[in-house]
């Protein structure tokens, strides 16, 4: 025990809260851009497998990361793009749309993987490329706070700076404001000839972007290599963080940090001698816990802005 | 000289691809500067037409010209273009967003990458201080009353350089002061050269504002006129093709027993102020009891009580026997209860599903209406052609679906199943708003003949042309409470249904409590 609490304690704690968090706060912002233009991208998961497996095979064959990374973002964009094209072209269920989107990636990338590398496990017979840990200059050095914030992998760090960049976007652009009409209101926004669907695929791009960003990481940074359905749950934990956070940028962020927290807590229960498959449990707990916390808030909050209303009645009259 | 008008439609039909003829031969023309109304019933073509100018709608055949020259707008954004506006009845507002936020949608002006915020309010409040529409540039959408979302309405159309407005009856969410501000609104901007069509049902404000008139019935121009040169009574009658009545013969009876018994009834939400404050009153066999009130007084609150959609009141409700307490809707019907909700779109009908569906949505389950285990689809198709001859609804048949109806004609098959079985009691709320005439009248007529039948009816409506017509006796409800109580609704002066509605006279207790029948 005293161990654990050790370890819990420790920057190599709160550094790896971070590393944990990574794919789940890409996966957050792949659901916060989305449900923002009021298409719920439920394909996450599928994305982020898709794009986690092109970047370990093109890699492999590049001889480079980069070229990995490249052609994985280019995977989930292009699913993306699909999902985008049957729902808003054809008019397929969005959420129809998604599940398609997970069960092809979940099945396709063994039988692509197998294809490959004669394995249906792992990619352990290819030699892929892993994207570079970072040591930032002078934050390294820093006490405590230098072990935590640096020497991460080179996503983590585009995946903060992925927050400041939606929110910039969200907040302060024409697209943001766009986006944010077509999500609350899409007949207010086509009333003054914002095209609706061009916004909403345009939300489902950039989605994409950053669940394959969330895949890469998985396989590229996160563990070395690829392994049958290794994203075990992030991008369904993202869209989960993305509620909790309440749709806003900001707080899509700390949630995000919040579940990164519990799965780097379940890692370091291992110590302890838990069974296994209890502690595996922990990040999913807290996902229920959270959600619930959410709810319960949400209709407080409603109570109290009706009895607000209520109040400016009396006064008014 | 002859000019050329600004705007002119010439031979216009439009059928929709489901068949429906809604123009027909349609002429129109809109000359600069004029303030134009355009009249007719629901279902009479109104809307298609301005859909046509506005690129929603695409005429099927003839010809739109805007300064002489052909046009044809395939999207809102052409008209747009042109300098085509239209203030629709549903806001199209995103509430959450800052009044500049909405009005520059789509046009935003940038600085860099950014949205240039001090240009956007400084347009807006150019804007706003040019045509005299007093707005706050950074309130939220969603704290604004009804009207002040209008004036951002407005203004959005405005910023986008229309100078034809077409206006989808304006009125019909605002109250008497908010309509007389829009019309001096709108006044100001006929003055600064604006073409302004206004779409209404109501002749008044029509006489008030408008200078020329198109008057439409049955996908058809019934004609065009200086509004000058007619008066109301020759607008309804071409509106409708007949004298709108707005007197009904009500034979004298004498009431039956109490019906209906509500004693005591209080009800809050968590610790506000009460809603309901002690509401006392019978409604008997036969007879027609009003309530009216300016809304938000508790009477949305008081027909939910009565209707089982809240049930944590204290009190006492009770159709003859029966307390109504902890019974579930169904439970509540089966007693012989029938409601007519306020709002037909989503509580009153299920949009996507058949006329039929819809007319027996009350009954399916009773024997009478099924084939062991399945619906008795001859006997269904059969009562429900009945009944849209009966109640004269404008469809294709028993099979389209309810929501491609007009309110009026959607609201007549509401009627049609909340009357046909010969209900105990009848809760109408806002039976006819938003409807035409003729749908109105019929709808009254069919409450009286309940009333002759013995069913007792609580008639809830802001219409106080109808509350006074159709009432047999009148509950004035302010803040919460009773405020008044008429016996007789045809002696109630309208002065003092207005200084009851708005809390200046109070009847006492003891008047109050001769809504109480025993």
């Amino acid at each position: 025990m005293n161990n654990f609490m050790h370890l819990l304690f420790s920057t190599d704690f709160a550094f790896s809260v971070l590393r944990v968090m990574t794919p789940i706060l890409f996966a957050a912002l792949g659901a916060l851009i989305s449900n923002k233009a009021g298409i719920v991208n439920i394909g996450l998961e599928g994305t982020m497998l898709v794009a986690a497996l092109t970047g370990v095979i093109t890699s492999a064959y590049s001889g480079s990361a980069w070229v990995g990374l490249l052609c994985a973002v280019l995977s989930g964009v292009i699913i993306a793009a699909l999902l985008g094209f049957f729902t808003l072209k054809f008019k397929t269920h969005i959420i129809l749309g998604g599940i398609a989107v997970n069960m092809f990636a979940s099945g396709g990338t063994v039988f692509i993987l197998y294809l490959v590398s004669g394995d249906k496990g792992a990619s352990t017979s290819l030699k892929s490329g892993v994207l570079p840990n970072l040591h930032i200059p002078l934050i390294q050095d820093i006490p405590v706070l230098g072990p935590i914030l640096s020497g991460h992998n080179v996503l983590t760090y585009v995946s903060l700076v992925a927050v400041a960049g939606l929110y910039y976007l969200l907040a302060k652009t024409p697209l943001g404001l766009q986006i944010r009409a077509v999500g609350e209101n899409p007949k207010a926004a086509q009333s003054v000839g914002v095209k609706v669907n061009r916004i909403q695929f345009i939300s489902l791009l950039i989605s994409g972007f950053f669940a394959s960003l969330g895949g890469a990481y998985m396989s590229m940074g996160y563990l070395s290599l690829f392994t049958r359905d290794m994203t075990a749950g992030r991008g369904w934990i993202g869209i989960a963080a993305e509620a909790v956070g309440r749709s806003t940028t900001i707080g899509t962020f700390l949630s995000a940090l919040l579940f990164g927290a519990a799965d780097a807590l379940a890692n370091a229960l291992q110590i302890l001698k838990l069974p296994a498959e209890l502690i595996g449990t922990t990040p999913y707990i807290v996902t229920v816990i959270a959600l619930m916390v959410y709810a319960i808030s949400e209709s407080k909050k409603k109570k109290r802005k009706l009895t607000k209303a209520k109040l400016k009645e009396t006064k008014s009259s | 000289m002859e000019i050329s008008p600004l705007l002119e439609m010439r031979n216009v039909t439009k059928i929709y691809s489901n068949g429906v003829l809604a123009n027909s031969n349609v002429n129109f023309s809109l000359e600069k500067g004029e303030i134009h109304a355009i009249v007719g019933e629901n279902g009479a073509g109104k809307s298609t037409l301005m859909k046509m100018i506005f690129g929603l709608e695409e005429p099927s055949e003839g010809e739109i010209y805007l300064n002489g020259k052909k046009v044809k707008f395939q999207s809102p954004q052409d008209a747009i273009d042109h300098g085509i506006g239209m203030v629709h009845q549903h806001f199209m507002l995103v509430p959450s967003f800052s009044v500049v936020d909405n009005i520059i949608l789509g046009m935003e002006p940038i600085k860099g990458f950014n949205i240039d915020y001090k240009d956007a309010v400084r347009m807006t409040v150019e804007l706003s201080a040019k045509y005299n529409l007093a707005i706050e540039p950074l309130a939220k959408i969603e704290d604004l009353s009804v009207g002040m979302k209008q004036k951002v309405e407005i203004l959005k159309v405005l910023i986008r350089g229309a100078n034809i407005l077409i206006l989808d009856e304006p009125t019909a969410v605002l109250t008497p002061q908010e309509t007389e501000e829009l019309f001096r609104e709108l006044l100001g901007l006929k003055r600064e050269g604006h073409t302004i069509v206004f779409i209404s049902h109501k002749l008044k404000e029509v006489k008030e504002i408008c200078d020329r008139i198109t008057i439409m019935r049955a996908g058809k121009t019934e004609g065009v006129f200086q509004v000058a040169d007619v008066t109301e009574q020759e607008i309804s009658r071409l509106m409708v093709g007949r004298d709108v009545i707005l007197k009904y013969d009500k034979t004298n009876h004498q009431p039956g027993s109490p019906v209906l018994r509500v004693e005591h009834v209080s009800y809050a939400e968590s610790d506000a102020k009460p809603l309901l404050n002690n509401i006392s009153f019978t409604i008997r066999e036969g007879e027609i009891v009003g309530i009216a009130g300016v809304e938000g007084n508790g009477q949305a609150e008081l027909i939910k009580a009565l209707t089982g959609q809240i049930s944590d009141f204290t009190g006492h409700v009770a159709i003859g026997e029966h307390r109504l307490q902890g019974h579930t809707m169904k439970e509540i019907r089966d007693l012989g209860m029938s409601y007519i909700p306020e709002d037909r779109m989503h509580q009153g009908t299920a949009a996507d599903a058949s006329i039929s569906d819809n007319l027996i949505s009350r009954f399916y389950r009773f024997k009478a209406w099924n084939k062991g285990l399945f619906l008795n689809k001859k006997k269904i198709t059969e009562f429900s052609e009945e009944q849209i001859k009966r109640y004269k609804v404008r469809c294709s048949g028993p099979e389209q679906l309810i929501g491609m109806l007009s309110g009026g004609n959607m609201q007549k098959i509401v009627v049609a199943r909340e009357c046909d079985d010969k209900p105990k009691l009848l809760i109408a709320e806002q039976p006819t708003r938003g409807v035409d005439v003729g749908a109105a009248q019929l709808i009254h007529q069919r409450l009286l003949e309940m009333r002759q039948e013995g069913c007792a009816i609580l008639l809830l409506s802001a219409d106080l042309n109808e509350i006074l017509e159709v009432s047999d006796s009148l509950l004035v409800m302010y803040n919460g409470q009773f405020a008044a109580y008429f016996p007789d609704a045809k002696q109630v002066k309208e002065e003092d249904l207005g200084f009851a509605m708005l809390g200046l006279k109070r009847h006492n207790e003891d008047q109050i409590r001769r809504a109480i029948h025993v």
